[in-house]
């Protein structure tokens, strides 16, 4: 081989050319994101699926552009937008689209039920003290454990005073749960006693190892002894008037139903759940028992149960406020949940965890407060999350039970005649339905922000 | 005590009480004697108060009202064509059966449509395709993030939009299925004399089509040779009852709904109980709990098809196995395994969620056992506890047959 033989030799670099247009640009986008599974011919499989797929796309295509373009139509093309001459119904019957006036009018009902207007106030004041708690704790601020431990103690008795108003004067309704004024002599008898006992433990050992108890049980009890003082006070600070459970109504009882539902059911899964987990046979049953049958039953039946069957259980004579037995059915309901999404994350834990928590000499409780729960809590936090949009979403269950949630309220002013035009339904459940999904949807966003951050670790 | 005691305690030292005290087990049986006695005394308090409330509202516990005759007017459905039932002759414990019945043939037609449509989903969520992912992409968080109550409303409502008044008809398939605000009209099959036999005769074909597939697949195994399975099996699943059919005599007629044009304008319409008819709060509750439940079986197809490592759909495509071909020997095989048990959750949490008709009255075991019912005779506890039982019956046979698929399909490990 000599280089006379060869025709022709490069001496210098070709210049680099532009990638074809068909792999850059809008164009390249457009072939590889839609058009490319859509065009292989090369065998008949291939074919099959080039076919399925352009029909896939196309139905898909057409599809999402007729939901777009009905709901555009809808919102805002066809829409009734003001009722200057306050006509109400004859304004939007005209138009095929939404009757935004409708919301407009019945706006005060979807927040706040049948709230008394001057009182108001009140449920707002409540719903800003919420906001700025959820918002401190969501967004990375200084002290999130101080305000979490204040969003769980103070602001469900700060939040029942506002929305309720003063408990002890009133005879009825909630007022008879926290009527024991003479409580708190008893209960600081117990305190002291228990404070006594734990100190230096002074009675011996045996005093040492039942003055916790003792503490934990006169904290509860106090708790419970303490609330009317404080609701006292605050009723006195503020000057509330009683405003019935049966005024309330809205977006107010979905929030007050669905914040007791997710505060009081973490703790209540997590103790369920170790219970689940324990050795001990009666204990594990007792769990394993509650957990199946209300994951067995609708929450609908167990309403019901809370709503038909408990009063028979009760003493004569002893009824509960209607809204508190129905918050306690989603309580205990949503528990059982919450227990299994933590069971799952407690199985999770490698046993070595356990065994270093009990080689450095901790307590079960230490064990698990310190080492196990931070650690299985962090894995499953998408399931928690989940089960707090159930939960959420569920809470318009109790429209069945007549308590008039969000959706319950928007179902009760459809029947209001002068409002009543073909498409005020379509109007009212779009509004309720972008609420709903503007709660669910933020809730599952910061569910995945905080599952990449915690989990950034492990990467 | 002195304070040296309480520098230096250890375990030995211990006697006696606090021996007692610091011992594990001795501490565990404490609290659950504790529990126990907590547990027994809140059940005899119950009982007590429940025989004092019942015998001061002059009521006995027990289930004799079940012989009672109800005289409810219940919605025309699977549930009362089963039963046959009649308002006034129709005894409590009938209406308990047909409810049972239209709450598992909702919860039946929902698992089987959501599964295909939650599927279809999963799967498109996870294309290449930009606008197929999209709409899979939508359809899931829109669903989801919606109260299924919300969505059971809007289809109530929907459905009476679209469909034309009582004294019309509308029709999907010309011919077959016809509409209106009333229900779904179709033909009805009436059996007559021996077409039991027929019924046989499909049975016979289903087995040997089982016996003929095992044959085929211990032949390939064997020789490796493929037999034309589908084919054959469709020749027998037709052929065969189709065989019965014709020589014992053809014994089936049709009944087709009958739409009165002419009369009287309030008769006009669909006759009633002619033909086969779906009631619409059925369509409404079916197409609610399908689209909700399929966005959540959506969400399950496509984790499990995520967690099914990309190497085994690399080696398929070096194996040279087009892609449909993959995702069915070799993907989604192993996505089952993950997907199964959240799957079977999603099963038992439609049915529970079928309840939910009582919102707008169809049927089924909560809305008119638990509902109509339970306001005429009063019979709370004995109703409340007789749904309870039914529902946990319905999530444990379901939780036991996906166990047993869960235990056929799962990965066989050393």
């Amino acid at each position: 081989m000599t280089e006379k033989n060869i025709a022709y030799l490069r001496t210098s670099e070709a210049p680099t050319l532009p990638p074809p247009a068909s792999e850059v640009g809008i164009r390249g986008w457009l072939w590889k994101n839609i058009f490319a599974s859509m065009a292989d011919y090369s065998s008949v499989s291939k074919t099959i699926n080039s076919i399925l797929m352009t029909i896939l796309t196309v139905g898909s295509a057409l599809f999402l552009y007729w939901i777009i373009a009905g709901l555009l139509d809808f919102t805002l093309f066809s829409a009734t937008f003001s009722d200057p001459e306050g006509v109400k119904r004859e304004a939007c019957v005209v138009n095929a689209g939404a009757c935004w006036p409708y919301v407009q009018a019945k706006w005060y009902q979807f927040m706040y039920g049948f709230y008394p207007a001057e009182e108001v106030w009140r449920v707002n004041v409540a719903m800003f003290l919420l906001a700025v708690g959820i918002a401190w704790l969501v967004f990375p601020m200084p002290r999130r454990g101080l305000v979490a431990a204040l969003m769980l103690t103070a602001f469900p008795i700060v939040s029942f005073v506002l929305l309720n108003g003063m408990p002890i004067e009133h005879d009825g309704d909630l007022g008879k749960v926290f009527a024991g004024v003479w409580f708190p002599l008893i209960v600081a008898g117990v305190v002291g006693a228990g404070w006594f006992l734990a100190r230096d433990g002074r009675l011996g050992e045996v005093a040492a190892a039942v003055a916790p108890i003792l503490l934990m049980a006169a904290a509860l009890f106090g708790l419970f002894a303490f609330l009317p003082l404080i609701t006292a006070a605050l009723d006195i600070a503020l000057g509330t008037e009683v405003v019935e459970t049966n005024q309330w109504g809205g977006l107010t009882i979905t929030l007050v139903v669905a914040i007791a539902g997710i505060v009081a059911s973490l703790p209540l899964g997590m103790l369920l759940a170790l219970g689940r987990q324990s050795n001990a046979p009666i204990l594990k049953y007792t769990s394993v028992i509650f957990i199946e049958v209300v994951r067995g039953i609708p929450l609908i039946s167990v309403l019901f149960f809370a709503s038909a069957m408990l009063p028979y259980f009760l003493e004569p004579g002893v009824d509960f406020n209607k809204l508190l037995r129905a918050m306690i059915g989603v309580m205990l309901f949503s528990a059982a949940y919450m227990a299994e999404v933590i069971r799952g994350g407690l199985q999770a834990m490698p046993k070595g965890q356990y065994e270093g928590g009990m080689s450095l000499g901790l307590s079960y409780w230490q064990q698990m407060r310190l080492i196990i729960m931070p650690q299985a809590l962090t894995t499953v936090i998408p399931g928690i999350v989940n089960t707090f949009i159930g939960l959420f979403k569920d809470t318009t269950l109790v429209l069945i039970i007549s308590i008039f949630d969000l959706l319950g309220m928007m179902n009760a002013t459809l029947t209001d005649p002068t409002w009543a035009t073909p498409t005020t339904a379509y109007t009212g459940y779009l509004v309720i339905a972008l609420i709903y999904f503007v709660f669910c949807f933020g809730m599952s966003r910061y569910s995945v922000y905080m599952e990449n951050k915690l989990h950034r670790g492990h990467r | 005590m002195t304070t040296t005691n309480e520098v230096d305690h250890t375990p030995e030292e211990r006697s006696g009480l606090a021996a007692l005290v610091y011992d594990g087990k001795a501490r565990s049986l404490f609290f659950q004697g504790v529990l126990a006695i907590l547990i027994m005394v809140m059940i005899y308090l119950a009982v007590q108060n429940a025989a004092q409330n019942l015998a001061d509202q002059g009521k006995e516990f027990g289930f004799g009202f079940f012989d009672r005759p109800s005289d409810i007017q219940i919605l025309t459905t699977f549930g009362t064509w089963l039963v046959g039932y009649v308002p006034g002759e129709s005894t409590i414990f009938d209406v308990l059966k047909l409810s049972v019945a239209n709450t598992l043939i909702l919860a039946i037609a929902g698992i089987f449509f959501a599964t295909i449509l939650g599927f279809l989903m999963g799967i498109m969520r996870l294309s290449s395709n930009f606008v197929v992912k999209g709409f899979a992409t939508i359809y899931i968080e829109v669903m989801r993030n919606i109260p299924l109550l919300l969505q059971i409303f809007f289809w109530n409502a929907a459905l009476r939009l679209i469909a034309p008044g009582p004294r019309d008809a509308g029709t999907f398939v010309p011919g077959l299925l016809q509409f209106n605000t009333k229900g779904i009209y179709g033909p009805f099959p009436i059996t007559h004399d021996g077409f039991y036999l027929t019924m046989m005769a499909v049975i016979i074909a289903i087995g040997a089509v089982i016996a003929y597939g095992k044959y085929a697949k211990k032949v390939q195994e064997q020789t490796g040779k493929q037999s034309p399975v589908f084919l054959i099996s469709v020749a027998i699943l037709i052929g065969l009852p189709t065989l019965v059919f014709l020589i014992t005599g053809r014994p089936l007629t049709i009944e087709w709904p009958n739409f009165v044009s002419e009369g009287p304008v309030l008769r006009r319409g669909f006759e009633r109980g002619v033909g086969s008819y779906i009631a619409p709060e059925f369509m409404a509750l079916f197409l609610a709990l399908t689209t909700y439940t399929a966005a959540f079986i959506g969400e399950i197809v496509r984790a499990g098809i995520q967690a099914v490592p990309k190497g085994q759909s690399e080696a398929s495509e070096a194996l040279g196995l087009p892609g449909g071909l993959a995702m069915r020997k070799v993907i989604l095989p192993q996505a089952f395994r993950v997907i199964i048990p959240p799957l079977t959750s999603q099963y038992l949490n439609l049915t529970k969620n079928s309840s939910l008709a009582a919102a707008i009255g169809y049927p089924e075991l909560v809305a008119v056992f638990a509902g109509t019912i339970l306001n005429q005779v009063g019979r709370a506890i004995e109703i409340v506890a007789v749904v309870i039982i039914v529902y946990l019956t319905i999530s444990l046979l379901t939780s036991l047959f996906m166990n047993w698929f869960n235990n056929r399909v799962k990965l066989v490990e050393r």
